[in-house]
């Protein structure tokens, strides 16, 4: 059974159709880009499958799960952690917190327990600190660690979203231009923990992108969307060689 | 690296509280060696007044990031609710046990009243919150001033019409007088009693800033889509937030009552000037910034009196003496000299560190 799974979604802004009977089935385990030109309804199925915005039809399933309907923090529990195109960090707040917020429905403790740091208190955060190095880690951002997160360079952002959104212990995770605005060698330097993220948590990866060369260098299959509508489907070259592909976003 | 980081957060609360507890021993030797005029003497409790309201404050402005002009009111019902039992229990309980208890409920009904003001209020956002939170509190104080309460032996009685429809019996206890107030009220205030105050503010508010649910609260002022992408319940945690806030606000309002003999709900004390007199508090001493809250507030309100002697041209200067401070705290081109003198001195000494 599929990871992710949609049927017939759809959206419409007032008279626009922004998304249109879109299907799409993500293996367990799976990297799978999203592509299509600007305005052509990806970050709209991004919005949808994190419940930002709420379908017209069609139903979003998770690991079997029907999660329709259900509100952001919820399909955040279900599994679903995400990016964003123009990075959203907790600027003013240090690069360990970050992390720590993304950790925040997994180590609880009470807001009494906190304000009065009882023995839970003291082993809870424990814990969390422990935890988010340990990812921070991972994303080479250790040293970082009690930097401000607007302070810190912009490709260093990007990895800290990827470490936040990890963070929340997701089964899928949604990357929304990951690339955008990094030069080449940033590119594959991301290409390359993208990968590793995969391995290394045993992610199922779902990314919008732009970057033909991350693209094919990275994902295994591809949904190609135009007006709302997918334009084709399937492994990556397969996709990349079709023609209709080529005509209406890749250019000869 | 974790090690440090955690140190540095306690380091900045202890100086925090190291600051308080100096100034209060700074205060009592200047009192014993006969320095403080009794003008001064009268306002130390008025001080720790306003270090707590704009201790409060600062959670809501600085922590939650919205905009409140409403503090006042919730002074203002910490103030009358803890006055009111003060009174109706003046004899009956003794006075130390009667003050705790007049503070609990203070804070607990401004929390009640901020909790209900807080979930029409939080749904709003920037401006349009900062003006409903300023209708709420001229209602709250609107209300009070038209209150009638009273007990005697057939139970509470209690009117907005006037004193004469409470339908008492003789030997009955008037408690709100309409606009003339609380008359009666045992002093239980003291400086002493206010610093220990403004130290508690200070240990819930530092240590909820470093919780889980300060974090929390932290990331929906950062950026709320975000916080809710990563399981944040925004209302929850903003109601939680601006509960506290107001709870706080209402201990500084009992410590005010508890102060004066006779509370009246006056524009002065509990209008709107007073909930921006805190605001400016808060802004001066830098949004966020707990121990600048304090010393903003303290200046501020011992400004007016050092400068009295000027008679007539004192609030001229006390606006100068703001705009001047609001400019070298706030003008970007301050912040770079700051920041660059800051470096020159720390330079060597931790090369880097500093973005």
């Amino acid at each position: 059974m599929a990871l992710l799974e949609t049927k017939n979604l759809g959206i419409s802004f007032g008279g626009l159709r922004a998304v249109n009977a879109f299907d799409i089935s993500v293996e367990k385990g799976q990297l799978y880009g999203l592509i299509g030109p600007n305005g052509a309804g990806k970050t709209t199925i991004f919005n949808l499958l994190t419940g930002v915005y709420q379908p017209d039809e069609g139903a979003i399933l998770l690991d079997g799960v029907n999660l329709t309907g259900k509100k952001t923090i919820d399909i955040c529990k279900a599994g679903i952690a995400r990016t964003f195109q123009n990075i959203r960090l907790f600027g003013d707040m240090t690069v360990l917190d970050n992390v720590k917020v993304g950790l925040h429905n997994h180590y609880t403790y009470s807001t009494l327990e906190g304000i009065l740091r009882l023995p839970r208190y003291h082993k809870v955060e424990k814990e969390m600190n422990e935890k988010a190095m340990e990812l921070l880690k991972v994303f080479g951002l250790e040293e970082y660690a009690d930097y401000k997160a607007e302070n810190l360079p912009y490709g260093q952002q990007r990895k800290l979203e990827i470490a936040r959104a990890m963070a929340t212990a997701p089964k899928l995770l949604l990357l929304d231009e990951p690339a955008a605005g990094m030069n080449p060698n940033e590119t594959k330097e991301l290409m390359d923990m993208i990968g590793f993220v995969r391995d290394h948590f045993d992610m199922t990866i779902l990314l919008i992108e732009h970057d033909m060369k991350l693209v094919s260098g990275i994902c295994e299959k591809l949904t190609v969307l135009n007006f709302g509508e997918v334009l084709a489907q399937g492994d990556t070259q397969e996709v990349l060689n079709n023609p209709e592909v080529i005509t209406a976003y890749l250019g000869e | 690296m974790k090690k440090i980081m955690i140190n540095k957060t306690t380091k900045n609360d202890m100086i925090t509280y190291a600051m308080v507890i100096l100034a209060y021993i700074v205060v009592q030797l200047l009192i014993a060696t006969g320095h403080v005029s009794s003008l001064i003497q009268g306002l130390l409790v008025p001080f720790c007044t306003y270090v707590i309201v704009a201790i409060a404050l600062n959670l809501t402005v600085g922590i939650l990031g919205e905009l409140s002009l409403g503090h006042a009111g919730f002074m203002c019902v910490g103030a009358f609710s803890s006055a009111v039992f003060s009174l109706a229990f003046k004899d009956a309980i003794p006075g130390g046990l009667r003050f705790l208890l007049a503070i609990l409920i203070g804070a607990a009904a401004a929390a009640l009243i901020g909790f209900l003001v807080g979930i029409p209020v939080l749904r709003l956002r920037g401006d349009y919150l900062a003006i409903v939170t300023l209708a709420f509190g001229e209602i709250i104080k609107n209300i009070i001033n038209a209150l009638y309460l009273g007990v005697d032996g057939n139970g509470i009685h209690f009117t907005m019409k006037d004193a004469l429809s409470l339908d008492m019996e003789e030997d009955g206890l008037m408690l709100i007088k309409g606009a003339q107030g609380v008359t009666g009220t045992p002093n239980d205030s003291n400086f002493t009693i206010g610093v220990v105050l403004i130290l508690i503010t200070l240990f819930i508010v530092l240590n909820f800033i470093h919780s889980r649910t300060g974090r929390a609260v932290m990331s929906i002022r950062d950026n709320r889509i975000a916080a809710e992408s990563v399981g944040i319940n925004v209302t929850k945690y903003k109601l939680i937030a601006f509960t506290i806030s107001a709870s706080l606000a209402g201990v500084a309002g009992v410590l005010y009552a508890h102060n004066l003999s006779t509370l009246n709900a006056l524009p002065k004390n509990f209008g709107y000037n007073m909930s921006i007199l805190i605001l400016v508090f808060v802004v001066l001493g830098g949004i966020g910034n707990i121990r600048g809250s304090i010393i903003a507030a303290v200046l501020l309100t011992l400004l007016p009196e050092v400068l009295r002697a000027l008679s007539d041209y004192r609030m001229l200067i006390y606006a100068i003496v703001l705009i001047a401070m609001m400019i070298f705290n706030w003008s970007p081109n301050a912040i770079f000299f700051r920041k660059r003198l800051k470096q020159r001195i720390t330079a060597g000494r931790k090369p880097g560190k500093e973005e």
